[in-house]
């Protein structure tokens, strides 16, 4: 088995089938926290994804990509949390 | 030989990654999820991208994985406090089997302040103030 058809017929598939339920608990999620912290977990595995797929490619630019999108993911959660703690303030 | 490497590399941080959403799709609670889900997607991340700077064997290449997994190595555990704080200030339930809550009475909600236990230093400067 070379390394091409191990990520395309292993690695990957296990990646989308996490996201997928990542995803079953960011639709269910009883509280917005929740929603928050499946959001975060499905961009780290985005992250995941791009590693592989610039693997598969030989693209090592994409790792460039996948540093933009840790910086992005980091930001948003700071974000929410922010301003869940002023929604509270402000009821 | 450097294939296997790359394979039980990425092997093992794909299983990490299915661990961790199986842990946030069947845990009981947030604060259980939130643990589970900041540890082990870490590891398989950066175990992830430890096997494509192994692929690529390339400085260019390995200097953007370190810094990657560095990144996300730092902000993690900022990301996942922040969303915990806001959780707990917000009351999000906890689970009917968690046996301690060690911030219970120390929130005062009025004013949205945190107090902790007042130590007995901090009891005998109040009493010479007063």
């Amino acid at each position: 088995m070379s390394l091409y058809n191990y990520l395309l017929y292993f690695i990957l598939p296990v990646l989308s089938l996490s996201t997928v339920f990542v995803f079953i608990r960011f639709l269910k999620g009883p509280s917005i926290v929740d929603r928050v912290v499946s959001l975060d977990l499905l961009v780290n595995i985005g992250l995941g994804s791009i590693a592989v797929y610039s693997v598969l490619t030989e693209q090592g630019t994409f790792l460039d990509i996948a540093m933009v999108v840790a910086l992005i993911g980091f930001l948003s959660t700071v974000a929410f949390s922010y301003y869940l703690e002023k929604r509270r303030n402000n009821d | 030989m450097i294939d296997i490497l790359i394979m039980i590399f990425s092997g093992i941080g794909a299983i990490a990654i299915l661990l961790a959403s199986i842990g946030m799709l069947r845990m009981p609670d947030l604060y259980l999820r939130l643990s589970v889900t900041t540890k082990a997607a870490t590891l398989g991340v950066g175990l992830i991208l430890i096997g494509a700077a192994f692929y690529f064997q390339n400085v260019g290449v390995t200097s953007r994985v370190l810094a990657i997994i560095f990144f996300i190595t730092v902000t993690a555990p900022v990301s996942a406090q922040l969303i915990g704080r806001a959780a707990y200030l917000i009351k999000t339930k906890m689970w009917e089997h968690t046996v301690t809550d060690e911030l219970e009475g120390m929130y005062d909600s009025s004013n949205g302040s945190l107090h902790g236990i007042e130590t007995s230093d901090e009891k005998d400067a109040q009493i010479i103030q007063d």
